[in-house]
């Protein structure tokens, strides 16, 4: 259902698109593949870990470290967010399989907005760009925001 | 060749283990090979049109319109329009950081580049579809009602830290 609708919002619009400007739109189809090819190694990789992860890590260790909202369990994975450079379309996916294996909103929640927000992989560019204050701020700041978004809707949704 | 090889390292080790473990014990092997082949499944038959519109979104929006919307002195208009051409863009939040540095050259207020940032970084549209379609549609708004006044306090604290600091030695803004 959700990927029909998905299909068809997709097709209206590089129909549209291409009645108004063909060039555009052919690169704008570049752009599509280029993406989808950048992220395809990774996609694998991620993807057949999570299968591995699922298969190997009992389901009662995921819940029991990440299920119980302790504040270890939460700094841990926030920080595991910040640290591993993985992309959106996989951290999804990702936070579903650990909600699923029993990890708790608080927990997935922190993890994927970190994920999204902080970045200590790419800091360096970051630095050579702004400055060192801007980014040590800047992460500390999505650091502290992903810990508060977490426990914020931990306490709605669960 | 080196290289191609390297990205796949990930996925190449994974797979020797998911053999290793199918080879000792059985089930465990392949169950991890079909909750990794259900997840690909689900993901190739989605993301492509996905994609289609993340491209079609980064050619007909416009970057210039930021640039000349987001210097000193720009309040709610400055904080929408970084927003809204920011969750328009492709692309991971790496390849958002040279564009926030041109718009700081051309004289963009600090606070609208880190808000242009964090939106990059958190919430563009094609991404939030991922995110209802994997996370429901409950934790996928409410994480964007909670980031989106982070992201915008953020900007402006920053800003405040970053009062007197030399920006990215931005010239006069004689093109505004």
């Amino acid at each position: 259902m959700f990927n029909a609708a998905l299909f068809i919002l997709a097709a209206v619009a590089l129909f549209f698109s291409w009645r108004r400007d063909r060039e555009k739109t052919g690169k704008a189809l570049q752009i599509a593949k280029k993406q989808f090819f950048n992220l395809l190694p990774s996609m694998l990789g991620i993807i057949s870990l999570i299968g591995l992860m699922l298969a190997l890590v009992p389901r009662e260790v995921i819940a029991g470290f990440f299920g119980n909202d302790s504040p270890l369990g939460i700094l841990v994975i926030a920080i595991i967010g910040s640290i591993t450079l993985i992309p959106a379309f996989i951290g999804f996916p990702l936070g579903a399989s650990l909600i699923a294996a029993g990890a708790s909103v608080t927990a997935v929640a922190c993890f994927l907005t970190t994920v999204l927000m902080v970045g200590v992989v790419t800091a360096p560019v970051e630095i050579e760009l702004f400055g060192k204050r801007f980014t040590i701020l800047r992460n500390a700041a999505g650091l502290v925001a992903a810990l508060a978004i977490g426990i914020i809707m931990g306490a709605i949704l669960q | 060749m080196k290289n191609q090889l390297k990205k796949y390292l990930l996925f190449l080790v994974v797979v020797i283990v998911d053999v290793l473990l199918w080879y000792y014990y059985p089930d465990r092997g392949v169950s991890a090979v079909t909750s990794a082949a259900d997840y690909l499944m689900e993901m190739l038959l989605f993301i492509p049109p996905i994609f289609v519109l993340v491209g079609l979104l980064d050619v007909w929006v416009p970057r210039r319109i930021v640039e000349k919307h987001v210097g000193p002195g720009s309040g709610i208009k400055g904080i929408i329009i970084s927003i809204l051409v920011a969750t328009a863009a492709a692309g991971p939040l790496y390849a958002g950081f040279p564009v926030a540095y041109a718009l700081l050259k051309k004289g963009c207020r600090v606070a609208n580049a880190v808000i242009f940032l964090g939106t990059w970084a958190t919430i563009k549209i094609p991404m939030l579809m991922m995110e209802i379609k994997f996370m429901g549609l409950s934790f996928a708004l409410l994480r964007l009602a909670l980031t989106l006044p982070a992201v915008i306090l953020t900007g402006y604290l920053l800003e405040k830290f970053l009062a007197g600091q030399p920006q990215a030695d931005a010239p006069p803004a004689e093109n505004l």
